[in-house]
């Protein structure tokens, strides 16, 4: 009846996994609780989880990936304590709870901190940038972010129900099979990647059609801001990356449900086509997550800069050709599979390859700076320190690339320094950009200059405490993902990286403090225009925060900068101001039951629960074909209302 | 067209134009998920052609299909997908009837196709060519059966489609559905030649 579930899934077998897991049901409980105490069911229903507004889905993966960004951190802080601790001696964490609290921290922080970030900021961007009123799939959409929730709730449960994956973020095969790991842990990673991957997929084909067929009228290709070059680029990488993972992750789990022999050890298996699948979509996946970060800096650089963005066009052109370069590299994950040398000298030209254009987005940023009226705000201190950080992670690329030298580096910790070099500056600390960047707009007021600047400082002295340790303990040839060593020159530097990620905790403490400070003082911290960082372009001419339909009157475009040609230029632009009947989508539950459908299925799968398995998939099959015959899913919002909320807007404003 | 010119025009023609709009992003949309599909099978073809070497000692690609079955199945399927033409044709002629009929006729073949998959896969299995004997046969059955049930998501699609035409005429949404449908089955057609030319003529010839 109930599969492989039985009590035993419950963590009673180890006290620091049952501590996680009653932190964990604790959050949960209280976030309910809270709710529930203030009647606010019907409103998060009403106006929340059945919107298909983009800002509020877009602010609603935000708040999913800071909630997922506190657990995969937790992870991180366990797993450098862990080290800091466990020259000669076993440390607090067995073994098997240490791999799984690496391969948690990882499967989170991609899936479930970094993608729902990038997408809640394109969500609520995007269309605001282009001039339109709402995205091409608004309900494809709300179904996008319920996926994604449902994934991540797999990934949360599985603290709870049973045991996460030991197989690392990649579900390494063969070891990831049935023979060598038995557990439900690899089920959990599968279903929770599955699942969410058919979200970003989703996500990524509305937002080429939208971003294609919704600009407004005088808006070439060549006049989109570049935040909205690079969601067109990662979209287009994640329509066509995302199948890769897809076709990873099913096969594995073929081999796992139905004793099939893709990846397994004999039988005919090939374990190194396990590798190159996900690494297909793994490496554009890299630049799926650093892409819109780099967006976030050009609008910030050229926005704090009082000035247009140097070299437009050769942005758009590198953001281009690092989309394209992106599939062409990524066997450099395995140098060391054993193919032959000139297979691996043609991933790592086009490895080198890759750094070019991306060498020249950084002369970009640093040119728009130059003799500019820099102001620095806190999404400029994010930026500036992506700056200098960044390169430093690139020139590690660099050396990477050179196969021989992987040969020497390749799983040790200077691997590690590696990448949290690129992403934490290139995707994490862009986000942060956008965030407080983009917070008035969403909100209608700023988020608190100080805690915000006490935020980056702990970060980023944290982040190099953290992981320049990292490069000389890989030089010293510490490998990665140990539990316990036996070299005690590796354990002074391993401390200095534990200190960092407590000063890293202190950033996101400040940025906790500094979100409930500024909701407490939002009356003084209030925006009072719809353009609080004297903005260039078009989302900075709606209201903060912008009605539903954002625009009451489609602007036409003349210039790359938009909002800032009109400033120049005298007032609005040349539309005549006549407002008119609005059509958007109606708000529909069906995206929640969809993904709590999927969250269902997902877990009968895990645990083998197979009739609930076969009902839900029907319950979902179902529902989707009613939904699809639905011919009406819109309203008008009349010309009345419109003038209505405006001349609202507009008194607001005034005051 | 602004929406200046939008203010003063009726509300039934402010929400024909917007569900215009929304059709064409919908068939844009739906080509993309096409291309995205695409690449799922690419791979798929791609894990076949590695692993086709792959036996494990148990039955090699060359010898495993039957040719006069194979044609059958092709045959079917590429039937339906010129009865699923005419179906677009009577949609464009506005005939609700011949409609019908061409979507039936498309369903009878595909089901055929299914059928005919169906068997194959059982005489296989039962002849100890199951998909856990080998790396070869596991992709091989993988690549196909995805097709097979993509197929079968098609079959249920048109069951939908023709009950929204019984129900509601060839009014603009269900045509453009009708449209989208139609993309998706050709497209398993060409996914079909490839698998022909890929899997069963190197196993017969």
């Amino acid at each position: 009846m109930l599969g492989k579930l039985t009590f035993d899934a419950l963590p009673f077998y180890s006290p620091i996994a049952l501590t996680g897991a009653v932190i964990e049901v604790g959050a949960g409980a209280a976030v309910l609780g809270v709710v529930t105490w203030y009647g606010k069911w019907r409103y998060l229903w009403t106006e929340w989880l059945t919107s298909l507004d983009h800002k509020r889905i877009g602010i609603m993966y935000i708040a999913l990936a800071l909630v997922m960004l506190l657990r995969g951190f937790s992870d991180a802080v366990m797993m450098r304590t862990q080290q800091a601790i466990a020259y000669n001696s076993p440390g607090y964490l067995p073994p098997e709870h240490f791999n799984q609290v690496f391969s948690a921290h990882g499967t989170i922080m991609i899936f479930f901190m970094a993608m729902p970030f990038l997408v809640g900021l394109i969500n609520i961007v995007v269309p605001q940038q282009i001039g339109t009123r709402d995205v091409s799939f608004p309900f494809m959409n709300s179904v996008s972010l319920w996926l994604t929730a449902s994934g991540a709730a797999l990934v949360l449960v599985s603290l709870v129900i049973g045991k996460f994956s030991t197989a690392g973020w990649s579900a390494i095969a063969p070891y990831s099979e049935l023979r060598y790991t038995p557990g439900v842990g690899v089920d959990y990673w599968i279903w929770a990647v599955l699942i969410s991957g058919v979200g970003s997929t989703l996500t990524g084909i509305n937002f080429v059609v939208t971003i294609l067929k919704r600009r407004a009228p005088g808006m070439t290709l060549m006049r989109m801001p570049l935040f909205t070059w690079t969601a067109l680029v990662t979209s287009v990488l994640m329509v066509f990356a995302f199948p890769a993972l897809t076709v990873a992750a099913g096969l594995l789990g073929l081999d796992r449900y139905l004793g099939m022999h893709f990846f397994t050890n004999g039988h005919g298996g090939d374990m190194m086509n396990y590798a190159n699948l996900f690494w297909i979509w793994g490496h554009p996946e890299v630049y799926i997550v650093v892409l819109p970060a780099f967006g976030v800096f050009s609008e910030v650089v050229a926005t704090f800069s009082g000035k247009r963005l140097f070299g437009y066009k050769s942005m758009v052109y590198a953001t281009a050709v690092i989309g394209l370069l992106s599939f062409t590299v990524w066997l450099h994950h395995f140098f060391t599979m054993g193919e032959s040398a000139d297979v691996n000298i043609f991933f790592g030209i086009a490895t080198m390859c890759i750094g070019v254009p991306t060498g020249v987005k950084i002369y970009d940023w640093l040119m728009t700076m130059y003799r500019g009226r820099v102001r620095l705000e806190q999404p400029m201190y994010w930026t500036l320190g992506f700056i200098v950080t960044f390169v430093i992670g690139g020139m590690s690329g660099i050396l990477l690339a050179i196969a021989p030298v992987d040969y020497l580096m390749h799983n040790s910790v200077f691997l590690v320094a590696h990448f949290h070099n690129m992403l934490i500056p290139g995707s994490v600390f862009g986000y942060f950009a956008g965030y407080c960047y983009w917070f008035p707009k969403a909100f209608g007021f700023k988020l608190d200059d100080r805690w915000g600047k006490r935020a980056f400082w702990a970060w980023i002295i944290g982040f190099y405490l953290a992981f320049m340790p990292l490069y000389v303990l890989g030089f010293e040839g510490m490998p990665r993902r140990m539990d316990h060593y036996a070299t005690a020159g590796w354990q002074p530097w391993l401390i200095v990286a534990e200190v960092g990620a407590v000063v890293i905790a202190f950033g996101i403490a400040c940025q906790i403090i500094q979100l409930v400070y500024s909701i407490r003082h939002r009356h003084e911290l209030r925006v009072t225009s719809g353009d609080p960082w004297d903005g260039r372009t078009l989302e900075w001419m709606t209201s903060s925060p912008p009605a539903p339909y954002n625009f009451a009157v489609i602007p036409q475009v003349h210039d790359l900068d938009e909002f800032a040609w009109r400033k120049k230029h005298g007032g609005r632009g040349p539309e005549e101001v006549r407002f008119g009947n609005i059509v958007m989508p109606d708000d529909t539950g069906v995206g929640v039951i969809l993904g709590g459908l999927a969250f269902v299925l997902g877990f009968a799968m895990v645990w083998h629960i197979w009739w609930l398995a076969a009902l839900s998939g029907l319950g979902m099959l179902a529902v989707l074909i009613i939904r699809s015959s639905e011919d009406h899913d819109e309203h008008l919002v009349g010309a009345d209302e419109v003038r209505l909320i405006e001349t609202h807007a507009g008194l607001e404003a005034a005051e | 067209m602004t929406d200046v010119t939008l203010g003063r025009i009726s509300d039934a023609a402010l929400e024909r134009a917007a569900a215009e709009h929304a059709r064409d992003e919908h068939e844009l949309g739906f080509w993309i998920y096409l291309m995205s599909d695409a690449i799922i099978f690419a791979l798929l073809f791609a894990t076949y052609a590695v692993m086709v070497d792959r036996t494990a000692g148990g039955p090699p690609a060359h010898g495993l299909f039957d040719l006069a079955h194979t044609f059958m199945e092709t045959l079917l399927l590429l039937c339906s997908s010129m009865t699923f033409g005419l179906a677009s044709l009577s949609v464009r002629a506005r005939n609700k009837d011949a409609v019908l009929f061409w979507l039936a006729v498309t369903f009878v073949l595909g089901a055929g196709f299914v059928g005919l998959e169906i068997a194959e896969f059982q005489g296989m299995v039962a002849a100890g060519a199951g998909p856990q004997r080998s790396g070869l046969l596991s992709s091989f059955f993988t690549l196909v059966a995805t097709h097979g049930l993509h197929v079968s998501m098609g079959l249920a699609w048109i069951v939908v489609l023709g009950l929204q035409v019984l129900v509601r005429g060839l009014s603009a949404p269900v045509a453009s559905r009708l449209y989208r449908l139609g993309l998706f089955w050709h497209f398993l057609d060409i996914v079909w030649i490839g698998i022909f030319s890929v899997v069963y003529l190197p196993g017969i010839y």
